[in-house]
């Protein structure tokens, strides 16, 4: 029981950060591309598209924080002095992007909120990838907790990640425009897209350079034998969904393009889990170092597996209730 | 430059979690009332409850916002700012946070969708129903944090091993001894909050002689609740004292700016505490008035601050004047409600002009309380972060103290100017009221064109 408990909490992080990705990336992804909107109307309808969801979204980044305090506290702790600035900046630019939905629809001049809007989803994009290089070069820890500098994040990885999470988010966003809108703002959604694809791509493939090279655990995960004849599929169905993507974007399709990018941003996501497993606080604290007593795994697991199936039916319901396309010309609200 | 970082983690927290509180306040209120004014609609069909439900959605849209923007950072600052005590802490913590997203927050969040964007998109039923899952949400919501807390003021059922805390017996742990008294006394300030800003509201529009069925059913719906709800306060408030004397007496001792605990203490109505000296001037006094209500006898003794070090000792004043706030609002509520109560009865309610000017003035005394009340419970417990077990200065993360002046810094100003803009548009929709004007019949009939936040092109002209 002690051995597996925080592999199963592993699971469940695991799936909340990758639901946060998924559901919060396309709403981050409307925001990054606002600024290419011709005028505050279209960005209505863009809104229009996200707004009964963002928050629901929002609401995985609670469970990964929350999930991550309760289940392995001693990483928690580590992770966030580890990235303090990173964090704030963050959170900060969320309070600034979630008022302006509202903000935005009652104030007399939209152009503010809108812009409030676009950098705060482009500047959580970016903080949030850089939370993410900085845990793949490793977090200093002595004694169990953080021992390095308020700006140990900075560096050009880190920077790199973040640049690639506003690509990745970038394309979310325009895949679901593609599929949630119509007229003017689905045939810019397109082009967007695919560039957006082209962007996502070489920042994968720079990560994936990167992060072997610089560090050996790494490059001993991917390249030894015989991992590499189990892992070699991950980058090869990589550019299978990648070439997918494009055909469907080129073809017209209205959803295939949004799921193709999902699957990639979870190929991705996997690669990083191959890379790191089964270190929560790379290089030093593994799942196992960091986990909370078996009794406060056990009695959170049993709430999450009975409650999550009911989490999980309301928020389809409310994606259903708000199915089908906005169209042009429909309101905010 | 020298920075303390434990007192600046110390204020920043305080600073963001007040900001915070300002809105559960409001929303626990608020959601709770758009919740009856839809069953109101549903069960008569009257179209003032629909016209009122719908005017405070567009209020409760901006105010959830704020809510949940600032509650997202206060999740993570258990990490950032008191890194040692989610250590100490999380197997017991961790848990009832984890409870609280599983149950409320995602349920809050999703349903929210519904209650902002679904007017014309879902049957009636399904709205109302929606409605009151997000009023259900907060109240589910303030259950899980405020068991948090509770345990942190009066931890039980679990054991120190090693400076960590590990669980023992979780319905301890969430039922610990103050957390009933803690519960009903924030639901109900939440009520009372939000029931004084809907009768401000509503006494606000008859003076101004605007939407008069609207504002004389707020104010008798306000006056209606707040004419028990107020009371009640006072009796559940007088529990939870009798309650933390038993737990936490030295807090006690801070709130009545009592000394010696060898002799009787007296109610003091002003005071100005002498830390150093250990006693107060400039006391204004009801003798023997605090052992009379804490111990139900003249002549009650009850431990004094000198009873222990200074260094185990809260911070006197702050607790002490927080608390005369809190009273002297609950005290002014008690009085408006019944008087108000009084008028109604006499069947002069909405004719009683001075009247109605002073309580359309107090829209905001619930949120004074409500800080002020927290303030005591809080500062009330230092030095301890978990009572008797855990000291605030042990807690921190290592972060130098540089770094968390200048986030203090940003979030400083990104606040005074989320909170501005909050209140200013808040304050424009009221003025607007809840005539949807001719643009309303526009979008109720455009599909999918819900209204919660209604253009306010016309809004501004109000009352005021
Ligand atoms: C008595 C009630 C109460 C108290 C003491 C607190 N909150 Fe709160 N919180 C709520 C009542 C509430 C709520 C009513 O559920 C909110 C307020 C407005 C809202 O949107 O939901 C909320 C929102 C909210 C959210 C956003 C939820 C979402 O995504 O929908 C988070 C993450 C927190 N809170 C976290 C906290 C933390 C970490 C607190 C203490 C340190 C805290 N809250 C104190
Ligand atoms: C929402 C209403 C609340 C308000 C307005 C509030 C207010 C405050 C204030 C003013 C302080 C600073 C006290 C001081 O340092 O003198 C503080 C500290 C703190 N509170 Fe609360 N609090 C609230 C709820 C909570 C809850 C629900 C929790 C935990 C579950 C909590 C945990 C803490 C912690 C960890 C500290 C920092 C350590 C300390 O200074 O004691 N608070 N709070
Ligand atoms: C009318 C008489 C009142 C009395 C006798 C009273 C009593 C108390 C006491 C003794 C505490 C501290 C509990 C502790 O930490 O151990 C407290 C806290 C608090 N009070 Fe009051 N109170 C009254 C009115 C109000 C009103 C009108 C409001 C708001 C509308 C309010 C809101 C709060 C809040 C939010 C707290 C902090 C949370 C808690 O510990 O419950 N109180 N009150």
């Amino acid at each position: 029981m002690e051995w597996y408990l925080p592999l199963i909490w592993a699971g469940v992080i695991g799936t909340a950060v990758a639901m946060y990705v998924i559901m919060d990336g396309f709403d981050l992804g409307i925001g990054i591309l606002f600024p290419f909107a011709r005028n505050e109307t279209e960005r209505d309808q863009m809104m229009r598209s996200i707004a009964p969801f963002w928050d629901g979204n929002e609401t995985w980044l609670v469970l990964g924080g929350a999930g991550l305090f309760v289940a392995f506290p001693r990483a928690y702790a580590v992770i966030m002095p580890a990235f303090y600035l990173p964090v704030i900046v963050m959170l900060l630019a969320l309070v600034f992007r979630g008022i302006a939905f509202e903000f935005r629809t009652v104030s007399h001049s939209k152009k503010g909120w809108s812009f409030a809007f676009v950098v705060g989803s482009t500047l959580a994009a970016f903080a949030q990838g850089v939370i993410l290089g900085g845990m793949i070069e490793g977090i200093k820890v002595e004694n169990g907790a953080y021992a390095g500098g308020p700006y140990d994040w900075a560096s050009p990885f880190g920077l790199l990640c973040g640049l690639a999470l506003i690509a990745g988010y970038g394309l979310l966003g325009a895949t679901w425009l593609v599929m949630k809108t119509e007229g003017a703002i689905a045939v810019r959604a397109r082009q967007q897209s695919k560039v957006f694809l082209i962007a996502v791509l070489v920042f994968m493939a720079a990560v994936s350079l990167w992060t072997p090279l610089a560090e050996p655990r790494i490059a001993e995960r991917w390249f030894s034998l015989p991992n590499f004849y189990y892992l070699w599929p991950v980058p090869s169905v990589t550019a299978l969904l990648a070439l997918g993507c494009w055909y469907w974007i080129e073809k017209e399709r209205d959803a295939p393009p949004f799921l193709a990018a999902i699957a990639l941003f979870m190929l991705g996501y996997l690669g990083l889990v191959i890379s790191n497993f089964p270190y929560l606080v790379p290089p030093s604290l593994t799942v196992w170092d960091t986990a909370a007593a078996p009794s406060s795994q056990i009695f959170m697991l049993v709430g999450t597996l009975l409650l999550l199936p009911f989490v999980l039916g309301y928020i389809v319901l409310v994606y259903w209730l708000f199915r089908g396309k906005v169209r042009e010309g429909e309101s905010y609200h | 430059m020298e920075f303390d970082p434990v007192l600046l983690a110390r204020l920043q927290f305080a600073f963001t979690i007040i900001f915070h509180i300002i809105f559960p306040s409001f929303t626990i209120g608020l959601s709770a009332y758009i919740a009856t004014l839809g069953v109101l609609w549903l069960r008569s069909g009257e179209e003032r409850f629909q016209l009122l439900m719908r005017f405070w959605v567009k209020i409760f849209a901006v105010s959830f916002a704020m809510g949940v923007v600032s509650g997202i950072v206060l999740s993570y600052q258990f990490g950032t700012n008191w890194s040692r005590f989610s250590v100490a802490t999380g197997n017991v913590l961790g848990p009832l946070l984890g409870y609280e997203v599983l149950t409320a927050f995602f349920l809050e969040a999703t349903f929210l969708g519904v209650l902002l964007f679904g007017f014309n998109k879902v049957p009636r039923w399904l709205y109302v129903l929606s409605a009151t899952v997000v009023a259900v949400g907060t109240m589910i919501s303030a259950f899980w944090i405020l068991a948090a807390n509770s345990w942190m003021q009066t931890p039980a059922g679990h054991e120190f091993k090693d400076g960590v805390a590990y669980p023992l017996d979780w319905l301890h742990i969430v039922f610990n001894p103050s957390f009933p008294y803690r519960f009903a006394h924030m639901l109900n300030a939440a009520y009372l909050t939000t029931a004084f800003v809907v009768i401000a509201v509503g006494a606000r529009f008859l003076i101004g002689e605007r939407h008069i069925a609207e504002g004389r059913t707020m104010l008798r719906m306000g006056i209606g609740l707040t004419a028990i709800l107020a009371p009640l306060q006072l009796v559940i408030g007088d529990q939870h004292g009798l309650n933390t004397l038993k737990h936490q007496p030295i807090k006690v001792a801070a709130m009545e700016a009592h000394w010696e605990g060898s002799k009787p203490a007296d109610f003091h109505i002003f005071a100005w505490p002498d830390e150093k000296a250990g006693t107060n001037r400039y006391e204004l006094s009801i003798p023997k008035g605090a052992s009379l209500i804490l111990t139900h006898k003249m002549n009650g003794l009850f431990p004094g601050l000198l009873s222990v070090a200074a260094k185990d000792r809260p911070p006197v004043a702050t607790v002490f004047f927080a608390f005369r706030i809190m009273l002297a609002v609950g005290l002014f509520m008690i009085g408006a409600a019944l008087l108000g109560a009084f008028f109604w009865w006499r069947g002069s309610l909405f004719e009683t002009r001075w009247y109605l000017r002073v309580i359309a003035q107090s829209w905001w005394i619930g949120f004074v309380a409500v800080i002020a009340g927290w303030v005591v419970t809080e500062s009330g417990r230092q030095p301890w972060i978990v009572y008797g077990v855990m000291r605030t200065a042990d807690a921190t993360s290592p972060v130098p103290g540089a770094t968390i002046a200048g986030t203090l810094a940003l979030f400083i100003v990104a606040y005074g100017i989320v909170f501005s803009f909050g209140i200013y548009y808040m304050n424009r929709l009221i003025a607007k009221g809840p005539d949807l004007g001719p643009d309303a019949a526009k979008e109720t009939s455009e599909p999918g064109g819900i209204s919660p936040i209604a253009s306010t092109k016309d809004a501004g002209h109000g009352i005021v």
